[in-house]
């Protein structure tokens, strides 16, 4: 399946993934309107040290410890291959936070549910918009 | 910061759309923008810009632009403000002034003088969509004597020629003055267009050994990084005698972009400023340039053309014949609007002569003389457009050597501070984090459309006159027509003004 | 005023044609008068000339002159100039007819020339190099007199009107050769100077060309290095000058000659076999400049044979046919069917093919 890789020899650490995503989320055609005086949750995290960056979301793992760990099955393996989170069956106990290797799935704002990233599918974008914005061809959908 | 220097831009920034996503900060090499955590707000320092675009093209909400400060001296035609603040630098610094990129001058730019000739009626245009239309060229020398084998075939008895799927080459631009990135986007562009780049005079990093045969390395006054492989790995020679950004002068690394890898690239120390000697110490006049062409070709057993490269200065047409005739395959000719990583600001702007009118000088001088065939001709130094090319060609160029526009395209903004070296776009500089912004898989991507788009565009130009090989508008000077021009830029230029028919 | 032909550049439309008989047998002007009239309307009564091959079999050793004057004394500088130069053989007055639509004709001179040998010897010069500098000299250097015609046992006629009545003004029909070309004109400007007309000669070349060449300024000041001037500014000119260069001073040949001016596009070159790539790759190497580009039809007479060619995307009309040993060249077939209607073979050569029709005794004797 396309999955999103990252490579850390192109990401710069600007961080413009981060807003793609979260502006991605709101539905909403400007971005400054989006986001304006909001904080932010992103589902793709950069994680800086030093001069190196990677920027880090689900990766969709073949035999994901989140789905298997998910109490109330809110986590499911679509047939497509993408991790996706059912908000209206998640209790919100987070052991998917916890067991999740990667950290790539984090408590929403609301607080009530998990959040992960879902390559997109669950918005009107088409490709993942963190792909469509970096800068310099860091963050890449591609079948590896 | 100087006191008396106010910031030339400002930073303007629509609050309404700033997200305070802080991407300008991280992004500005030059430290303008900050976040200010009390108010949550961004700020920027004016003084620190260089407007080199990069924080208002990756602002993801369009908040930022970067304007001319309308902060003015009192007015006044001969003191204008740059050459006020040009003063107040040097007085406070003592040095010479460095400056970066072509001359900024508002002097004529005769391509854009020149327009060029269509078929109708008498004569078709033909359709580059439908028919061939032909880029092809080889350069080098044609002259040859027939001489025919045992069965009567025509020997192959020309000297080793360049092949060209464009009449457009990467000009040269040395690693060290531009990063290891920029190198193998341009690299890897001229292998899959079947072009050449050109190292410059900072020798050739190892691992671009491998593009060798789309690769032109360069013999400068310093001799950087020249030695037995990097002459052999090469598909050409270029000795460059001079630089149209600055001619008289030999270049100029600063010692903050010597890293350790230019530094072995180079074969000089690492940290300390490279700075080439004004003329080849062993070239005092033409019969040394001779010995020194021969020294190459014997070098490389005579398999490799010979390109010597010239800045346009008065005597170009002498001193090309001169060149003509050292053995030399190429003449290339860099305008005084070239440009360059480094150059002393004054010699930038005032030194040297367009390469439009040193072409049409040596292209006629040439010959005058009957020597035409013993070079091709490479025009550089401000060939900024197709149309250009398709006008140089005309003149007489064989081809044309691009640098800043092949620096546009790999992202440059033209704000003309390369010799500071925190190149924001990660071209001309050395730092790793600046460098990686300029990811090769986009960057040659970019060449590469670049170069299609303007042989498409020659192509079409050329349909247009009913010419279907770029060889039969070389040196086709009735193709042209000139605009605004007096009868002496008409004469030099060997063309008819524009509405003189036939 | 109106401007002399090669005080500007006059571009034209044309109709041309040519014949041979290879088996040597010679045949009037006549034929050609006749090909020519049926193709009246691709000229426009500003230029008409012929050239025929083997029409002086007396004087076939000497160089025919045939030369304009514009008077007497454009007459006498030459005569000097040529006495000095040549052993002059025969000289008279080329007879003509008043034709009502021919007008404004110059004085027509022909001479029959041998260099004189101690000059020969002493300019260091190949014979034939040596008579075209000469001609060279006459056309540039005496006002008022322009040598058209210079080879031997061939000679070329031409001069402002239609085609059909310059040759009967000639009175070609009295001319016996074995190849004869033609030319109507179609110029795009009047110049009325009878030396504009063509064919176009230099020694035994002739060229009748046919349309506007793009390449035109990229090819005269290439060719202008290696001594030639293009006084006429006329494609013709340059193509002729192309010519000579590539046979008479670098020894290519004919076909060879063709792969220069029209050549293959390079995408067809790399798909013919090996050997003839390498030559017309190395050919377009050796002589890129050279490339003639844009729409031509031209014949070129020579000693023996013509060649026809048309520019390599064949922007313009040409027809070949055979009927026995005659063969014919013209810039329509109805040309050809006019003076022989039953033809044992009609063909449209592609783009940048040459057609070379040769005597079979090739040293362009008679049989």
């Amino acid at each position: 399946m396309k999955r999103i890789y990252v490579n850390e020899k192109w990401c710069l650490g600007c961080h413009l993934c981060e807003y793609e995503c979260a502006f991605a989320a709101t539905g909403l055609s400007d971005m400054a309107k989006a986001l304006k005086g909001k904080r932010i949750a992103p589902k793709i995290r950069v994680e800086d040290c030093g001069d190196i960056h990677f920027a880090v979301n689900c990766r969709h793992c073949k035999d994901a410890l989140c789905v298997k760990s998910c109490i109330s099955g809110a986590l499911s393996k679509g047939e497509d291959g993408v991790v996706r989170i059912d908000r209206d069956k998640c209790v919100g106990c987070l052991t998917c936070v916890l067991v999740c290797p990667y950290g790539a799935i984090m408590p929403a704002p609301d607080g009530h549910a998990a959040q992960k990233c879902q390559l997109c599918t669950d918005n009107t974008c088409g490709v993942p918009n963190c792909v469509a914005h970096c800068p310099n061809n860091a963050i890449v959908f591609e079948e590896r | 910061m100087d006191m008396y220097i106010q910031p030339e831009y400002e930073v303007v920034r629509r609050e309404d759309r700033c997200i305070a996503c802080r991407v300008c900060e991280r992004q500005c090499a030059n430290l303008v923008h900050s976040f200010d955590p009390e108010t949550g707000k961004m700020q920027a320092d004016d003084s620190k810009c260089v407007n080199c675009h990069r924080c208002v093209c990756l602002c993801p909400t369009h908040a930022l632009k970067i304007v001319k400060s309308d902060d003015t001296y009192r007015q006044n035609a001969n003191w204008d403000g740059q050459t006020i603040n040009e003063v107040y630098k040097q007085a406070n610094a003592g040095g010479v002034l460095l400056s970066s990129m072509g001359n900024p001058k508002p002097f004529p730019v005769f391509w854009d003088k020149m327009l060029v000739n269509a078929s109708q009626v008498t004569n078709p245009p033909i359709d580059p969509l439908r028919e061939p239309m032909e880029t092809q060229l080889y350069l080098g020398k044609r002259t040859v004597k027939i001489e025919r084998d045992e069965r009567g075939r025509i020997k192959n008895t020309l000297p080793p020629q360049l092949k060209l799927s464009a009449p457009i080459m990467f000009s040269a631009m040395s690693y060290g003055s531009i990063s290891y990135n920029a190198h193998e986007a341009l690299a890897r562009a001229a292998e899959e267009l079947g072009i050449y780049y050109n190292t410059g005079e900072g020798g050739l990093h190892k691992d671009f050994y491998k593009y060798g045969k789309n690769t032109i390395v360069q013999v400068a006054s310093g001799r950087f990084g020249v030695f037995k492989d990097y002459l052999e790995t090469a598909a050409a020679i270029e000795i460059k005698m001079g630089q149209g950004a600055k001619p008289g002068i030999g270049g100029h690394l600063p010692g903050a972009k010597i890293s350790a890898d230019v530094s072995e690239t180079r074969m000089i120390p690492e940290g300390v400023d490279a700075i080439s000697p004004a003329p080849h110490h062993d070239i005092y006049s033409i019969e040394d340039l001779r010995q020194l062409v021969y020294s190459l070709k014997e070098a490389t057993e005579y398999k490799k053309p010979v390109i010597v490269k010239i800045a346009a200065v008065h005597n170009v047409a002498a001193i090309a014949s001169g060149i003509a005739r050292s053995g030399a395959d190429i003449i290339a000719i860099d305008g005084y609007r070239g440009g360059t990583g480094a150059a002393p600001t004054r010699i930038r702007d005032n030194v040297g002569i367009p390469v439009e009118l040193a072409l049409a000088e040596v292209d006629a001088r040439l010959r005058e003389e009957g020597i035409r065939d013993e070079v091709s001709i490479v025009v550089g130094g401000s060939v900024r457009s197709s149309a250009d090319v398709v006008k140089a060609i005309a003149l007489g160029a064989d081809a044309c050597y691009i640098g800043t526009a092949a620096l546009l395209a790999l992202g440059c903004h033209l704000c003309r501070t390369c010799h500071e070296g925190k190149c924001n776009w990660g071209i001309a500089t050395q730092r790793p984090d600046l460098v990686k912004r300029l990811n090769p898989d986009i960057g040659y991507k970019r060449l590469v459309n670049l170069v299609t788009a303007w042989n498409h565009e020659i192509q079409e130009m050329m349909g247009g006159m009913g010419i279907n090989s770029v060889e039969a508008l070389r040196g086709n000077r009735l193709m042209l027509r000139g605009i605004g021009l007096t009868d002496t830029e008409l004469r030099i230029l060997g063309i008819k003004y524009a509405g003189e028919s036939l | 005023m109106l401007l002399k032909e090669g005080q500007f550049r006059n571009p034209s439309g044309c109709a041309v044609t040519g014949v041979i008989d290879r088996s040597g047998k010679s045949m009037s002007g006549e034929g050609m008068i006749e090909a020519i009239s049926v193709m009246h309307d691709r000229s426009n009564g500003l230029g008409g000339g012929f050239a025929g091959y083997g029409i002086y079999p007396h004087y076939k050793d000497f160089y025919a002159f045939h030369l304009f004057y514009d008077g007497n004394t454009a007459r006498a500088d030459t005569e000097k100039f040529l006495t000095r130069h040549f052993e002059i053989v025969y000289s008279s007055e080329i007879q003509t007819r008043k034709i009502p639509s021919v007008k404004d004709e110059p004085l027509i001179f022909r001479y029959f020339l041998a260099p004189l040998p101690q000059k020969l010897a002493n300019s260091h010069l190949d014979e034939r190099e040596y008579v075209a500098r000469c001609v060279n000299r006459v056309n540039a250097g005496i006002e008022g007199a322009y040598v058209f015609s210079c080879g031997k046992d061939m000679g070329i006629f031409k001069g402002v009107g239609y085609p059909e009545d310059i040759g009967r003004f000639y009175r070609l029909e009295e001319y016996e050769g074995y190849a004869w070309t033609c030319h109507g004109r179609y110029p795009t400007n009047t110049p009325g100077w009878w030396g504009g007309a063509h064919p176009f000669g230099l020694l035994d070349f002739s060229v009748v060309h046919n349309g506007e060449i793009s390449s035109y300024d990229a090819n005269r000041r290439y060719i202008e290095m290696f001594g030639y001037k293009c006084t006429l500014q006329t494609d013709t000119e340059v193509i002729t000058y192309i010519i000579d260069y590539l046979v008479r001073k670098q020894g290519l040949s004919l076909e060879e000659t063709a792969h220069v001016i029209a050549a293959s596009f390079w995408r067809t070159i790399r798909e013919k076999e090996e050997e003839t790539r390498e030559q017309e790759t190395l050919l377009r190497r050796m002589f890129p400049s050279l490339l003639v580009t844009g729409p031509f039809s031209i014949i070129l007479g020579f000693t023996g044979g013509l060649m026809a060619l048309n520019d390599r995307l064949k922007l313009r009309s040409v027809v070949c046919a055979e009927k026995g040993d005659k063969c014919y060249i013209a810039s329509e077939e109805s040309a050809i069917r006019r003076i022989e209607p039953d033809l044992d073979r009609v063909f449209s050569p592609a783009g940048g093919e040459p057609v070379i029709f040769k005597l079979y005794d090739q040293q362009g004797g008679r049989a």
